[in-house]
């Protein structure tokens, strides 16, 4: 524990008026209500202005990737629902597509769609829990309630799906686990209508809000180059106008099929880039998700679920790398097959680790406060950082 | 003008010659192999030249392979401007992996490199910061390895559990 | 001047700690120490179907003025130290629940090189809540077992061991 590797020297300034300021070193974490999961911050402070914030992180290192070389490719499963249990559909996604790709297989039709469908639920699942949790990080509790109560309902489609809450295991490699339940189509069309207005409420109640985009706006700007050097991902680079997106510019399942759009961050309310835009773009991708999830219940075709998969399932050696665009952006898997039952590499990039790491570069001169609202803006959770 | 592995490698031996191996395997995954001392040149001329503009490394991982002798490092590169890809491969001799680091060249190669320095010894030369990322910072040795041995305990606690299934 | 074992076991003395006992069980506070996935379970708990405030628990963000701390999430060895300081940190009495199976015993982690199998490895815990992550009704279930147990405690009089004090 400790200070190592932090060590700062104390400088102490003199500011007009023959005040003499020290810096403080401060800790924030790794216990502490507004990071989002166990992040630690060294953050050498003069009064409320940060001079720099270092993370820490590895306190919920859970050596996931270790655990797949020794659990086999079905079994490995269940682990990365845990990679990022906020939308543990993506991770399953992941994992299935590059075990897929290396073993050649098929994945029939509706089972794709059922993924989709799937991966779009989820995704509200978790900007319902991001923006709700921005909301209660800045100070407005009530933003946060009003998000909980909606994933209660997601709880519930995904409960009747396929019996979990939170860790899904849903796909299996070759398809998906269990075919949707009779009435699904009727209960999630049910949500939606009751959804999407619900957006527009939250829109009213916190969005547009005075203090909420003054705490927000031009906080953290990080700008399209800067954003493209640290890799950052999903909403984080839409927030500072690239418009690039997995699903449309590098289409894998059947997205192709499905018509959505991209928002990107505009600028609104301050300059853009800041997190306001990377807030916003995660409200109106709740929105396309709604789009896309009527579409694919009309879309989707009848037929079996899963492909014929060996239970003792044995790719052939090679590697492969394999992109998905989750909540948190586009997360790659690179798998490494040497033709055993046991994967012999596998290493998860994911959005959270590429934001992380930009916190130190955007943190100079924000205030305490918005170190907050940049972490939540960010959307970072602790175990897509650590696995 | 997006281009294939062949043409990215056509490419790269007119500048380095035989230091950039020929692309092996297919489609998106056909990699070259690089060797060590000239990856930071490399990926320079990856990102600076106009026609492959690889503006950013999408994946940097780091794999054990004990039976061949050698800890191999894999960076996957997009670019956004001509939307292509290409795969380079780097294997640092086990016993004493070293790598120069290309964190210079793209900032999202800081913490990667860190994690592998952590979870599999490799040292980055060049780097501003190596240090353990995820384990903390008195951890023994390096867990992804494929011969790594657990601890029996850390700071007094135990690192395994008797079963609860036990009579 | 403390009133324990003051008075010898009357039915008053039963009936005043039982009044006491029924105003704390009624205002536990808890600290959030969500680590991993039971903290989302626990957030959804906190929410407004399976409300936990009806039972008077409202959450708290530091150890000082929280009655129990809901370890939910898998316990890292690097965060293991860091918990037993925060345990340390609450003031008495004081109380543990375990949430998870990880928190409980390692759970699907016990493979894992950097995890401590339990929370009971490095804190007294009160109760052990099962569950990958423990449903919200699971975690009520367990809180309203963690005021059972309080409702039972003595204090004016007491027999050889304090039930009521932890060590």
């Amino acid at each position: 524990m400790g200070l190592a590797g932090f060590e700062v020297e104390i400088q102490r300034q003199q500011n007009g008026g023959g005040v003499v300021t020290e810096d403080m070193t401060l800790n924030m974490g790794p216990q502490h209500p507004s990071t989002h999961g166990v992040l630690r911050f060294v953050v050498r402070a003069d009064g409320e202005v940060m001079k720099s914030a270092i993370p820490d992180i590895g306190y919920l290192h859970r050596s996931i990737e270790k655990i797949a070389e020794k659990v086999g490719w079905h079994g490995f499963l269940p682990y990365t629902d845990r990679v990022d249990y906020v939308a543990a559909m993506f991770c399953n996604h992941g994992w299935c597509m590059a075990a897929e790709k290396l073993a050649g297989l098929e994945v029939p039709k509706r089972a794709e769609y059922c993924r989709v469908i799937a991966d779009e639920l989820c995704r509200l699942h978790s900007h319902l829990l991001s923006v709700g949790t921005m909301a209660m990080d800045i100070g407005a509790f009530t933003p946060f309630t009003h998000a909980i109560r909606e994933r209660e309902y997601l709880n519930d489609l995904f409960e009747e799906l396929c019996g979990a809450r939170l860790t899904f295991h849903y796909m299996r490699i070759g398809g998906v686990g269990w075919d949707l339940p009779p009435g699904f189509d009727e209960k999630v069309t049910a949500f939606l209508d009751r959804f999407e207005p619900m957006v527009e409420e939250y829109n009213r109640l916190i969005s547009y809000n005075k203090i909420f985009t003054e705490r927000l706006a031009n906080v953290a700007v990080i700008s399209a180059a800067e954003a493209i050097d640290y890799h950052l991902v999903g909403p984080n680079l839409r927030g500072s106008g690239v418009r690039y997106d997995v699903r449309r510019d590098d289409p894998y399942s059947v997205y192709p099929e499905l018509d959505f759009e991209i928002p990107v961050g505009r600028g609104e309310v301050g300059t853009l880039g800041d997190s306001f835009d990377r807030y916003i773009v995660r409200m109106d991708e709740m929105k396309q998700s709604c789009r896309i999830i009527r579409q694919a219940l009309r879309q989707i075709p009848k037929g079996p679920v899963i492909a014929k998969v060996p239970r003792n399932f044995k790719p052939p050696a090679g590697d492969t790398y394999v992109r998905l665009e989750s909540a948190r952006g586009d997360m790659g898997w690179y798998v490494v097959s040497d033709g055993t039952a046991f994967p012999h590499r596998c290493k998860i990039r994911t959005g959270s680790f590429t934001g992380i790491s930009i916190i130190e570069k955007v943190s100079r001169d924000l205030m305490i406060a918005d170190l907050v609202a940049v972490i939540a803006s960010l959307d970072l959770v602790a175990p897509e950082i650590d696995r | 003008m997006p281009l294939d592995a062949a043409g990215v490698h056509a490419r790269l031996t007119a500048r380095f010659g035989d230091a950039v191996g020929a692309p092996a395997g297919t489609g998106r995954d056909a990699a070259l192999t690089v060797v060590p001392e000239r990856i930071a040149e490399v990926c320079t001329l990856l990102r600076d030249d106009p026609d492959l503009a690889f503006d950013c490394l999408s994946n940097l991982s780091g794999v054990d392979y004990p039976k061949a002798g050698h800890i191999q490092v894999v960076y996957h590169l997009f670019s956004y401007r001509h939307r292509h890809w290409i795969v380079l491969k780097v294997n640092a001799n086990r016993d004493d992996p070293v790598v120069p680091t290309v964190s210079t060249v793209w900032s999202h190669a800081n913490w990667e490199e860190r994690e592998v320095f952590d979870l599999l010894g490799v040292r980055f030369t060049g780097h501003p910061d190596l240090r353990r990322l995820l384990m903390p910072e008195d951890w023994p040795g390096h867990p992804l390895r494929k011969d790594f041995v657990e601890p029996e305990e850390y700071h007094g606690i135990a690192t395994s559990r008797e079963s609860l299934l036990k009579a | 001047m403390s009133l324990i074992n003051t008075a010898p076991e009357m039915a008053i003395t039963a009936k005043v700690d039982d009044l006491l006992n029924w105003t704390r069980k009624s205002s536990v506070w808890y600290m959030m120490f969500g680590l991993a996935c039971c903290a989302i379970e626990m957030m959804q708990t906190g929410g407004p179907r399976a409300d936990l405030e009806r039972f008077g628990m409202a959450p708290r963000a530091t150890p000082r003025v929280s009655d129990v701390i809901i370890v939910s999430g898998t316990l890292t060895l690097k965060m293991a130290l860091r918990t037993k300081l925060l345990y340390d940190q609450m003031p008495e009495p004081k109380y543990a629940v375990s949430m998870g199976s990880c928190a409980n015993c390692g759970g699907l982690f016990q493979l894992a090189y950097s995890v401590c199998d339990g929370v009971d490895k490095v804190i007294p815990v009160d109760v052990y809540v099962p569950g990958c992550p423990p449903r919200p009704e699971a975690l009520t279930e367990g809180l309203v077992k963690l005021q059972e147990k309080i409702q039972n405690e003595r204090w004016l009089v007491r027999k050889s061991e304090p039930v009521g004090t932890r060590v």
